[in-house]
């Protein structure tokens, strides 16, 4: 039986992902026995730039990092200058990290949610989460002036301000987006063919989530409670902040958890917005850095972790950066083995991967 | 079938988006657009430069001229928060497509000591030019 096996080469240019991720199936018949993968095919060497760009130039860096989740790059990187300098952004600067945060987890997990549609067939759902996605990209580019590179955050605080009537522009703009995610609701959760392509496909147990490592809603959708955001960096510590977690184990779990963190993280939008308070939007900054740094946050595929050295100077000496990606490999390939080939696309997008944030 | 109203609806209704190049949308006023320089303003400090993340501006002090490369240009307005003249103005609106590419030269008055200030002002003839490559 053993000449029955094929390899089937899945990318690094595939209809299903635009990223570049290649994994070797080995299947017999149609049922996945192996995956092999291989990274490493958009590689920009960015990580080396801190010695050629000063500290403050690297944050328009870090953001281009990730092209979906530029913000929270920024955002983790400033906190963790700030906290290696000793110095906190203002109140004001804080609630609005989160807001620009939670906007950015927004579109990136309803662009997940319209690729995910895409994945199983469904591409009225697709069209449609794109369509109300559209809201949030107009707040993004109305309050910080791009729709995805953001350039919002600074060393010691944010560079725009929210105006009262923007606030109101953009409380009225969630409401419609709330009205978009009602529509869709009973479809992404409740219909019958969205559930036969989804449930029990791509199954990762609890313990095996923890051993594995796996990060962000792949993590919460085996049942465990874990978010960076209960940590309480920015103002996350203020605000009414309640992990999502689905214990099924499965990509309609992990589906649902993100579907479920939109309507969590529009709650967090208003409730920062109501209460935003009156203060300066950065604070001074004493020379440049010195000493070593740690600091984590959430992003919409999980923990990122910045690591940084430096050194007194402008210029860092060295910056680590580990994504949510990065942990969620293995724990996609210990899911794959074992599965139909037409589930294969389902399986691999419900870890959201992002190559670009992985290899940099 | 839960789609189905709203695949009906949207069937029947108007498309979402817009027939872009024929009809525009309002630009919204904090869109980070294009970058000029008022460059009768402009003391040429060089300020601009060093905070540029890509060194799309390039200052000579001396000469009097401001270079920037639109091509390599981020449009992360560090440089207009930075101007301390505030002669840097972004606009809300992006640039338009080109199919070569250019870096805009200004020329202003040359930054010039106290006693030759005088002598500095009779050749300000402030221009723009955009040289093509």
């Amino acid at each position: 039986m053993s000449n029955r096996t094929t390899v089937i080469p899945f990318g690094p240019q595939h209809p299903v992902l635009p990223e570049p991720l290649h994994i070797k199936f080995v299947v017999e018949d149609e049922t996945v026995v192996g995956a092999i993968p291989q990274l490493g095919f958009v590689h920009r060497g960015l990580e080396s730039l801190v010695r050629t760009k000063d500290y403050n130039q690297m944050v328009f860096v870090v953001e281009r990092i990730c092209g979906i989740c530029s913000c929270i790059h920024a955002n983790c990187y400033c906190n963790a200058l700030e906290n290696m300098m000793g110095i906190t952004a203002p109140p004001r600067a804080q609630f609005l990290r989160v807001i620009w945060s939670e906007l950015h987890r927004i579109h990136s997990h309803l662009l997940w949610l319209g690729l995910f549609a895409d994945a199983f067939g469904f591409e009225s759902v697709f069209q449609q989460f794109w369509r109300i996605r559209e809201h949030v990209m107009d707040i993004c580019e109305a309050t910080a002036g791009n729709r995805v590179i953001l350039s919002v955050n600074v060393v010691g605080g944010v560079r725009r301000d929210l105006a009262p009537d923007q606030i109101r522009w953009m409380l009225g703009r969630l409401d419609e987006l709330q009205k978009g995610m009602r529509e869709l609701t009973n479809t992404m959760l409740d219909d019958y063919t969205v559930q036969e392509r989804t449930r029990g496909i791509g199954y990762l147990s609890k313990d095996d989530a923890r051993l594995l490592g796996a990060a962000g809603p792949t993590l919460r959708g085996s049942g465990w409670e874990i978010d960076e955001r209960m940590h309480g960096y920015a103002a996350y510590n203020d605000l009414n902040f309640i992990p999502v977690v689905e214990n099924d184990g499965d990509c309609y779990a992990r589906a649902k958890v993100r579907f479920y963190e939109v309507l969590h993280a529009m709650d967090l939008i208003r409730e920062a917005l109501n209460r935003l308070p009156e203060s300066e939007l950065t604070v001074k900054v004493p020379g440049n850095p010195d000493g070593e740094a740690v600091f984590r946050v959430e992003q919409p595929r999980g923990e990122l972790f910045y690591y940084i050295r430096a050194n007194g100077t402008k210029y860092l000496e060295r910056m680590r950066v580990r994504t949510p990606t990065f942990a969620n490999v293995p724990p996609l390939l210990h899911m794959l083995p074992g599965c139909k080939l037409p589930d294969v696309p389902v399986i691999v997008l419900s870890i959201d991967p992002c190559i670009s944030c992985t290899e940099r | 079938m839960y789609m189905l109203k709203n695949v009906l609806r949207n069937l029947s209704g108007k498309p979402a988006t817009r027939l872009y190049p024929l009809e525009e949308r309002e630009p919204f006023p904090a869109y980070r657009g294009v970058i000029t320089n008022e460059v009768e303003k402009c003391i040429f400090c060089n300020s601009c430069a060093r905070v540029c993340p890509t060194d799309a501006i390039t200052v000579d002090a001396k000469a009097g001229q401001w270079h920037y490369d639109p091509f390599l240009c981020v449009y992360c307005s560090a440089c207009v928060e930075k101007c301390p003249t505030k002669c840097l103005v972004q606009v809300p609106t992006h640039r338009k497509p080109s199919v070569v590419k250019f870096r805009v030269l200004r020329t202003g008055t040359p930054r010039v000591k106290k006693s030759a200030a005088a002598k500095g002002k009779e050749e300000s003839g402030a221009e723009k030019k955009a040289e093509q490559e």
